[in-house]
């Protein structure tokens, strides 16, 4: 799978161009992920905005994704569509993330 | 009285033969002007559904294949998934309670929510083996508004 990143001072954006998340695509995303995070930024934001489709599996391989990460680094979540959305409603997993109606919420505030 | 509307779909027990399926089911029920919502919730179950099949039914075998028999009817659709791979353990469905998410990180579930995202998302479901068959058959209501129930294992005092 492609990741595109946007990094900026305090925060890399990750975007995922899949339209799913599904099992089919679930170990080639962890592992595009673990490259694009690697250990470096402390606060990644992940921008779903392209993916209409998450099932359990593409669910737990954001937590994984996230768990491997560590204590101390942070993974929110962006621009989820509203089938994504209801996914993470629905597992209480919307309690877990932090969740960004859009990148533009997610940005850092400039400085001054 | 509304003529019966069946239709059947067959897919190899893969993950990718699981997604190009849906994708015809999706097709189909588009052509029958099912609500959006009402779509995903079923592509959503579906997608569980199939997926245990592919990962438990058939986990030790070389893949199988999956029948889906759809009936779509007045304000209700009937999906019965039918494969020939291992018997679920007990022949009973899991129930519908989801795995707590704890605040601490370690503790997170990657997996398990499958089954408590399809109760969620059915009226009503059950399983029987006949005999070297696996039937799980999923009801579905139509036209309901955000008929998905919340799966969390504990429901808070504030929920109706």
């Amino acid at each position: 799978m492609e990741l595109s990143t946007t990094r900026h001072a305090d925060m890399t954006i990750v975007h995922v161009p899949a339209p799913r998340i599904d099992a089919a695509a679930a170990i080639a995303f962890k592992d595009a992920m673990r490259e694009a995070v690697g250990t470096e930024p402390d606060h990644v934001v992940l921008d779903l905005g392209q993916v209409t489709f998450v099932d359990s599996s593409g669910l737990g391989a954001i937590v994984a994704v996230m768990k491997s990460m560590g204590d101390g680094r942070r993974l929110d979540l962006a621009s989820l569509t509203p089938d994504v959305a209801k996914v993470f409603r629905l597992t209480r997993m919307d309690t877990v993330f932090l969740i960004h109606a859009d990148l533009d919420r997610a940005k850092p505030r400039a400085a001054g | 009285m509304m003529p019966r509307d069946d239709a059947t779909f067959h897919c190899n027990a893969t993950s990718l033969d699981v997604r190009g399926v849906l994708s015809e089911l999706r097709a189909h029920l588009e052509t029958r002007n099912i609500r959006e919502d009402d779509c995903s919730n079923i592509e959503l179950a579906l997608a569980e559904a199939l997926n245990n099949i592919v990962e438990h039914a058939y986990a030790l075998a070389l893949p199988g294949t999956i029948t889906l028999l759809l009936r779509i009817g007045e304000g209700q659709l009937t999906c019965e998934l039918r494969d020939s791979g291992r018997a679920m353990p007990s022949l009973v469905p899991p129930d519908a309670t989801g795995p707590d998410v704890t605040p601490t990180l370690a503790a997170l579930p990657e997996g398990g929510f499958g089954w408590s995202l399809i109760h969620a998302l059915t009226v009503h479901l059950h399983f029987i083996r006949d005999g070297s068959e696996n039937r799980l058959v999923l009801d579905f209501d139509l036209g309901a508004s955000e008929s998905a129930r919340d799966i969390s294992p504990r429901r808070r005092a504030s929920d109706t």
